[in-house]
């Protein structure tokens, strides 16, 4: 590799894809798709210059190269020759059967089953739509520090959503599943339970009268609620929000940030998570990395170029969506590990409060803290005991606030459904997990007074 | 990217994407036995630079190009792409999408755009000056804004100031007759700014868009991103209370790309549209009518074909609070036993069109944002939301979104709240509107902004 710069890298890229998607009792198209190509990157003080081709050829990739060196360094630089080493990797995940082994038809009928499941479990459901899709990508990076590492990344991904229809309207269910594994998934994965659980929740909100508007107490149900973690304190954990003091973690490590009962961890190399990687995008392993220990702030997740300018190690989470982006900061499965709370208890020692069995999707200000999440899926607590069901409404909080607002965290870890999260319009894979667990007051943003 | 300008047939060669319309009639003409084929093929590119303590961050600069093609046989649809257009490639993407077809469902009404004769209105696309920028030019932009962006107050930080431009050309066509081209680009200039106050920390942005960087407003997007990150400095949690609202117009442009999803043909034919029974019927305040012109060039997504080919045009969606009209494309018009309003929307060659409002506008009223505003004895100026994806459902119409503004007392504006929610329904929210300001302003989404009044809306607090 010769390169104009203080670092250059290159990461090639070849995907296949096959989508299924099933929409108002029709399998309405397969799709196949191919993506490949690489991106360069070249290093020049603190400036960093990007190209990318699809053009994989000796030449296409030269212009690529020197796009980007004359991008850092506005021309100029000399020549150096660096020797590669192949860095061994540890896959995290196994793959048995490798999608494009399995015959679209098996892809197909998956999504019939879970239509026939969504509808037959109640005459409400009006309409239900599913996809199916997997992708195979390999990737290669090589660095002018003489790395040279590669992966294959294999992923898979149900989603499922059914419309009830009654008198006091539409209601919506929803449910996905999404790992970095092989067709061998559904082995021990029932899609039709899931269809079935979409449908439920759709019906079940028929009769759900407004949220409550106002503070109070929050139970969250296991696996749902890990993207409130995501949220409010992964996002504000990244090295480059600190670097620019654009988070309100900046130059708090070692300062107690959370309640005593919370410990976050993120986690790239859980077997089979959606989240899941044995390398990052910048061709290092992916690590178990604890954030917050015991509500103590221990570390931010670095990418490597920040981590190789600290001198410290790389905590492997350099990502990228594709060949075409560059790599930044991104968390893989984040989660608060398990506590000693019963979660039946955590819910009874509830007066009055809300009961939230699925998270939907939320946003953060890294900045100010704040941030926003949709209750899909809630019911009121009274005295004790779940009660109604609640129409969909966002909940409101700040993330440091909320985090020492915990105070009750169950011994029943689970991880939840697949997520993509979005930063500086770049899309990647998450996984995300949690207990049950309280937070003492929450914004419920409802229409109920 | 959605298609742009006609194919002039005297240039067919060397004129406009040539080579792309070319290998288009390359796929198109093997089709076999009833066959429809549709190509898809795009390339472009662009420029990104980022500035961060008067350095240069980073500058990405980037080629892409890809293909994406449809089949369809005796109702049934298959479909495959590439990101390249390596010959073999796409050999393979046809052979991909001609397989793929035996999976799908039988739909009688499947089928590709036919020519419809409605004539198109040119747009102003493509501009030979940003074409010709030269990059030092870009970087100098990204660096004024941060300098005018960090002189404006000395609260404020920047997080970082960005140039940025983008080229597409296109060409599609079809067995059924469809056969166009065109190509745009366009550029903007965006600051990300963070004001501090002792502990406090808020965030602002501010951004200029145009067809050429000689008209950026970089007075108004350093403004801007100051203004939004220092006004919420000090702003605490409103007590919660129903009242009216005013959204300022960037909040409202929001606000109707969530309605869009309600008067869209394919969610009216598979039964999702909670106004798929209105048609004809009042379904919001006289106050409002609602149009989407993609015709308009004020329009930041203004333009003259839509995703399958067909001229875009002007369609009354709702006249003085009653629904007229929901958009279609080809296959949801055909279903729904009407035509295709232009409406066919498409993210690229990896994708196959959707259906999808292009540039809607409520018609402005007679009075300005301060007007508005002194009419309302309890309100909140709503100045920003979060969360319009998790916390509204275009389905049930239950609406509920973070937010953060001014509250308002007796007509004027007062202290600064956050952490805040407003909610209310889809449904209840369109009645509601009590009035539509003057203030149009034509932002970067498929929107346009204006100060709008909704009575009876409940803010949550502490």
């Amino acid at each position: 590799m010769r390169s104009g710069g203080d670092f250059a890298e290159v990461y090639a890229e070849d995907k296949r894809s096959t989508s299924a998607g099933l929409d108002d009792g029709r399998v309405e198209q397969v799709t196949s798709g191919r993506d490949r190509g690489a991106g360069i990157r070249v290093v020049a003080g603190e400036t960093t210059g990007f190209a990318h081709t699809s053009d994989l050829s000796e030449s296409g990739l030269r212009a690529a190269a020197e796009a980007a060196a004359a991008a850092a360094s506005q021309g100029g630089g000399g020549t150096r020759t660096v020797a590669l080493t192949r860095t061994p990797t540890h896959p995290n995940n196994v793959v048995e059967r490798y999608p494009d082994d399995v015959a679209k038809a098996d892809k197909v009928e998956l999504l019939r089953r879970v239509d026939d499941a969504a509808r037959s479990a109640g005459a409400e459901i009006v309409q239900v739509s599913a996809g199916y899709a997997d992708t195979r990508k390999r990737v290669l990076v090589a660095n002018s520090d003489g790395l040279l590492a590669d992966d294959e990344v294999v992923r898979l991904l149900v989603r499922i959503s059914a419309v009830a229809d009654g008198d006091t309207g539409m209601q919506t269910g929803f449910h996905s599943m999404g790992h970095t594994l092989g067709f061998e998934i559904f082995d021990s994965v029932d899609v039709e339970e899931l269809a079935r659980d979409a449908a439920r929740q759709a019906i079940t909100k028929l009769g759900a009268r407004p949220a409550p508007s106002g503070s109070m107490p929050v139970v969250i149900k296991h696996g749902t609620g890990g993207v409130l973690f995501h949220e409010a304190c992964g996002h504000g954990l990244e090295a480059d929000h600190i670097a620019k003091g654009a988070s309100v973690y900046t130059g708090k490590t070692g300062e107690l940030v959370a309640s005593p009962l919370v410990t976050v961890v993120d986690d790239g190399t859980m077997a089979g998570e959606w989240g899941t990687l044995s390398i990052d995008d910048e061709g290092h392993p992916t690590q178990r990395n604890v954030l917050i220990e015991d509500g103590v702030l221990t570390d931010y997740m670095w990418d490597f170029l920040r981590s190789r300018k600290e001198g410290r190690v790389p905590s492997g989470n350099g990502r990228r969506q594709s060949y075409m982006h560059l790599p930044m900061v991104r968390m893989t499965n984040t989660f608060v590990t398990e506590g000693d709370s019963n979660p039946a208890d955590i819910i009874s020692s509830t007066e009055k409060g809300v009961y939230i069995a699925r998270l939907g999707g939320g946003q953060v200000n890294t900045a100010s803290g704040d941030f926003v999440f949709g209750m899909t899926e809630a019911y009121l607590i009274e005295d004790g005991e779940i009660t109604e069901p609640l129409r969909e409404a966002n909940l409101i909080g700040n993330g440091p606030q909320a985090l020492r607002d915990i105070d009750a965290v169950g011994n029943d870890f689970a991880m939840g459904g697949p997520g993509t999260c979005g930063k500086d319009g770049q899309g990647v894979p998450v996984g995300t997990g949690q207990p049950t667990l309280r937070v003492a007051a929450m914004t419920i943003g409802g229409t109920a007074a | 990217m959605s298609l742009r300008v006609p194919l002039d047939p005297a240039s067919a060669s060397g004129g406009v994407a040539a080579d792309l319309i070319s290998l288009a009639d390359k796929v198109v003409a093997q089709a076999q036995g009833g066959e429809q084929i549709e190509a898809y093929v795009s390339r472009g590119g662009e420029t990104e630079v980022r500035v961060y303590g008067g350095e240069v961050e980073h500058f990405v600069s980037a080629q892409s190009e890809g293909i994406g093609v449809r089949i369809i046989l005796d109702g049934r649809t298959g479909f495959a792409y590439a990101g390249t257009l390596d010959p073999n490639a796409v050999d393979e993407v046809l052979a991909e999408a001609r397989d793929n077809v035996a999976f799908g469902t039988v739909d009688e009404w499947a089928g590709l755009a036919e020519p419809d004769g409605v004539p198109r209105t040119p747009q102003p696309l493509w501009d030979e000056s940003l074409a010709a920028f030269p990059t030092e030019r870009k970087i100098e932009l990204a660096k004024e804004l941060e300098r005018l962006t960090l002189a404006a107050d000395r609260r404020i930080r920047v997080d970082d100031a960005n140039y940025a431009d983008a080229w597409g050309e296109v060409a599609v066509a079809t067995t059924t007759g469809i056969r166009e081209t065109g190509r745009e680009n366009g550029c903007y200039v965006a600051v990300s700014s963070l004001a501090d106050d002792g502990d406090e920390t808020q965030t602002g942005f501010g951004f200029s868009v145009a067809r050429r960087p000689d008209l950026f407003d970089l007075d108004k997007a350093s403004r801007d991103a100051v203004d939004r990150a220092t006004r919420l400095l000090g702003a605490t949690k409103p007590a919660s209370k129903r009242l009216t609202i005013v959204l300022d117009p960037y909040v409202t442009a929001q606000f109707l790309g969530v309605i869009s999803s309600t008067l869209n043909g394919e969610a009216v034919v598979k039964g999702r549209s909670l106004f798929r029974d209105r048609l004809g019927e009042q379904v919001a305040s006289g106050a409002v009518t609602l149009v989407d012109d993609p015709t308009n060039p004020d329009a930041y997504t203004a333009t003259d074909v839509d995703g399958e080919g067909l001229a875009a045009r002007r369609n009354v969606l709702i006249d003085g609070g009653r629904l007229e009209r929901f958009v279609h494309n080809s296959y949801s018009a055909r279903r729904a036993g009407t035509v295709s309003t232009g409406n066919a929307v498409r993210g690229g060659f990896a994708g196959t069109p959707g259906v999808g409002a292009l540039a809607l506008a409520l018609q402005p009223g007679a009075r300005d944002q301060a007007a508005l505003i002194a009419d309302v004895d309890d309100g909140l100026l709503v100045q920003s939301v979060s969360g319009l994806h998790s916390g509204v459902n275009p389905v049930s119409g239950d609406f509920s979104t973070g937010a953060s503004g001014m509250l308002i007392t007796n007509g004027a504006v007062g202290a600064p709240v956050r952490e805040l929610t407003i909610a209310s329904t889809l449904q209840r929210m369109l009645l509601d509107i009590a009035e539509v300001g003057s203030d149009v302003d034509w932002l970067p989404m498929r929107a346009a902004g204006v100060s709008l009044v909704i009575h009876d809306v409940m803010m949550s607090g502490a």
